[in-house]
């Protein structure tokens, strides 16, 4: 079990430390600095002090939740790579019910937008590409992307010149009402009381998983489809399932960071969250507490960065090309085994001529 | 202003055919990567750095050519890596494309902003040039839309013929789709898998890499971070769409760069672009589920292939 465990973990951290060094020469060879001192700037500038924790804590949520969502996709074999437009829809929701119902108290309001928002994110994302594999084999890579975009010109649609545009000429909505809105965790930072929201969705996600029956049968079917099918599962059932929650997570993850830390839609609201939980879920091996780790290591990366580039003039951008080779080594575990084994041939073969010495 | 008006003036399809372009010749290549049974979600990345090297050697050498051979050269060798990582390595398809997205957003932007500064590409860089096509040049209206064109539209027009050609009626071609159709079959046949999945991957490095190319030096003289923004993925899109044929990927491209071309010109008119640019989405989602046609990939597509001696 403890090997198992170490085994999941070294992987992940044997590829994030060869990034590390790649990411080192560039800087070496285009910045000309000493990459220790930048990579320090970068650490220090994402968890050094109190309120630079509360801003990767801050990035970490919307990364939390959504790598969630992804997390029980690829748990059951199905690649959810439209998350980014499922976020945008939750928040297009929560927004709307955030500006438009007045009068309510906030411990009616919230809930009800977590809901509709999750109903959104769950029917984007699991209805369209989840029947679309299970009665015509579409493949849902390409439908979530497409779902994606559409989601994305819609959101655009609605707020340049749309029905959800604020007055004046700036493409953004109302601002929500005060009882839509989280509360702040941490004065004069935006971590909001959404990260009890995201531990929540933690617990409950990990309980789902490890300790329900349907837990098993997503999983079951994501590690067998064939077995799944012999064992009776109902399969097409649960893929769609399976995508419909992962939507429901992406949803919920926006309407948080609407009621959180934005209260109002825009343009360029999501830095990327969507995208960027698929590597926080691939770097977790889709255990929930791994996402955990993963969402505090990534939103530290990028905000550590900004830190960085203020520090050390070392551009911010350099945090994607980290994150880009840390996939890549993961990506490529066959190398691992295949080092692994030539070591092990040479230790054995080594020992026969020491024997006849 | 009148809609009709609109369909008859010839700068609306001169447009479309050169929107066509980043999309067709980086649609062509994910077809000829997914006909060796990988699927190369990279062109996305695979274009931004070509854009970027290609406006970079463009600006040094004060080549435009010497740029486009520099960009075309950074597609085939991160193509390699691909192929070698998809192939020999047997990584997940989809998860090494966005390694590799991610990572050419990254490097990009990052090197725009040490190399560059604020200032961003000189203003002098050489651009391919623009060809007048003598005879066609006189034609009314046709003339406007297929001539004066960037050279870069009439090099797609030739290579679309060529690859219809080397995938269909070819040997290797031949080769190439039996080994995404059904590896085992293919490497009993004595194909070499593994060869023909990196000629694939290559081949489609490098029309993605002209793609990127035309964004950074065809269309303008200058690169921005992120300036090939969801192309690879509509590529994508219009290859799906084609039926993983060059053909018609570039049909389907036509279709996509009609419906960007119509965007811009309806911008002062009460539709709204941004639901003129969803069109092609849904399109692509309805050929998808089987509306119009069944849109089959190759049998093997995505998955990695252990070659058995």
């Amino acid at each position: 079990m403890v090997k198992k465990v170490l085994q999941s973990i070294l992987m992940p951290l044997i590829a994030i430390f060869i990034s590390m060094i790649v990411g080192g020469i560039v800087i070496l060879i285009t910045a000309k600095q000493n990459p220790i001192y930048a990579y320090m700037a970068l650490f220090s500038g994402a968890y050094g002090n109190l309120m630079n924790f509360a801003t990767t804590l801050t990035n970490a949520i919307p990364l939390i939740i959504t790598g969630l969502g992804v997390a029980i996709a690829f748990s059951s074999g199905l690649f959810n790579i439209g998350a980014e437009g499922q976020f945008w829809i939750g928040a297009i929701v929560a927004t709307y019910l955030g500006y438009q119902i007045k009068g309510l108290p906030w411990f009616l309001h919230i809930p009800l937008i977590i809901i509709c928002a999750m109903i959104a994110g769950a029917l984007w994302g699991g209805l369209v590409p989840g029947l679309a594999k299970v009665y015509t084999g579409a493949h849902e890579v390409i439908t979530t992307m497409m779902m994606s975009y559409i989601a994305i010109y819609f959101s655009h649609y609605l707020l340049e010149g749309g029905p959800m545009m604020d007055k004046g000429t700036i493409p953004q909505s109302p601002v929500i009402q005060n009882s839509a809105k989280l509360s702040t965790l941490v004065p004069n930072t935006q971590l909001s009381s959404g990260l009890y929201i995201a531990i929540l969705a933690v617990v409950v996600v990990y309980i789902l998983m490890y300790k329900t029956t349907i837990g098993y049968e997503l999983r079951a079917v994501g590690f067998n489809i064939k077995a799944a099918k012999y064992a009776g599962m109902n399969v097409a059932q649960k893929l769609v399932l399976a995508m419909g929650l992962s939507g429901a997570f992406a949803g919920l993850a926006g309407a948080v960071q609407i009621m959180g830390v934005q209260h109002r839609l825009y343009d360029s609201f999501t830095s990327g969250y969507g995208y960027t939980a698929i590597v926080v879920a691939l770097l977790a091996n889709n255990n929930p507490i791994g996402v955990v780790i993963a969402a505090l290591f990534l939103a530290g990366l990028s905000t550590g960065a900004q830190e960085m580039q203020m520090q050390t003039n070392i551009s911010g951008q350099l945090a994607d090309v980290v994150v880009g080779l840390i996939i890549f080594f993961i990506a490529i575990e066959e190398l691992y085994r295949i080092v692994m084994e030539k070591i092990k041939t040479r230790k054995t073969k080594l020992q026969p001529v020491g024997g006849q010495e | 202003m009148n809609i009709l008006s609109i369909f008859t003036n010839p700068y609306l399809w001169a447009s479309t055919i050169a929107m066509s372009v980043p999309l067709a010749l980086p649609a062509i290549g994910g077809t000829f990567s997914e006909r060796s049974g990988v699927v190369n979600i990279s062109m996305e990345g695979i274009m931004l750095i070509s854009a970027f090297v290609s406006v970079a050697f463009s600006a040094y050498f004060h080549n435009a050519w010497l740029g486009l051979l520099a960009g075309v050269i950074s597609g085939i060798l991160v193509a390699y890596v691909f192929a070698w990582a998809a192939a020999k390595m047997y990584a997940n398809q989809i998860v090494l494309g966005m390694a590799f997205n991610i990572f050419a957003s990254g490097i990009t932007a990052y090197l725009f902003n040490a190399i560059y500064g604020p200032e961003g590409t000189p203003f002098d860089t050489p651009k391919l040039p623009d060809v007048r096509i003598p005879v066609i040049d006189r034609i009314p209206v046709i003339g406007q839309i297929l001539s004066g064109q960037n050279v870069m539209v009439y090099i797609m027009f030739v290579l679309i013929i060529l690859s219809q050609w080397f995938l269909f009626y070819t040997t290797i071609g031949l080769r190439l789709r039996a080994v995404g159709e059904n590896p085992e079959a293919a490497e009993t046949a004595g194909i070499d898998v593994v060869k023909m999945k990196y000629l694939g991957v290559i081949l489609g490095g490098a029309f993605s890499a002209l793609g990127g190319a035309y964004l950074s030096i065809g269309v303008l003289n200058s690169f921005s971070p992120e300036m090939s923004s969801g192309r690879g993925y509509i590529a994508l899109a219009a290859m799906i769409f084609g039926k993983w044929t060059p053909v018609g990927s570039f049909l389907a491209s036509l279709l996509f760069g009609f419906a960007t071309a119509l965007s811009y010109t309806l911008q002062e008119s009460s539709i709204s672009k941004n639901i003129i640019m969803m069109l092609p989405y849904v399109v692509t989602i309805l050929a998808l589920i089987g509306i119009g046609g069944k849109s089959v990939a190759p049998a093997a597509d995505g998955i990695p292939y252990r070659p058995k001696k």
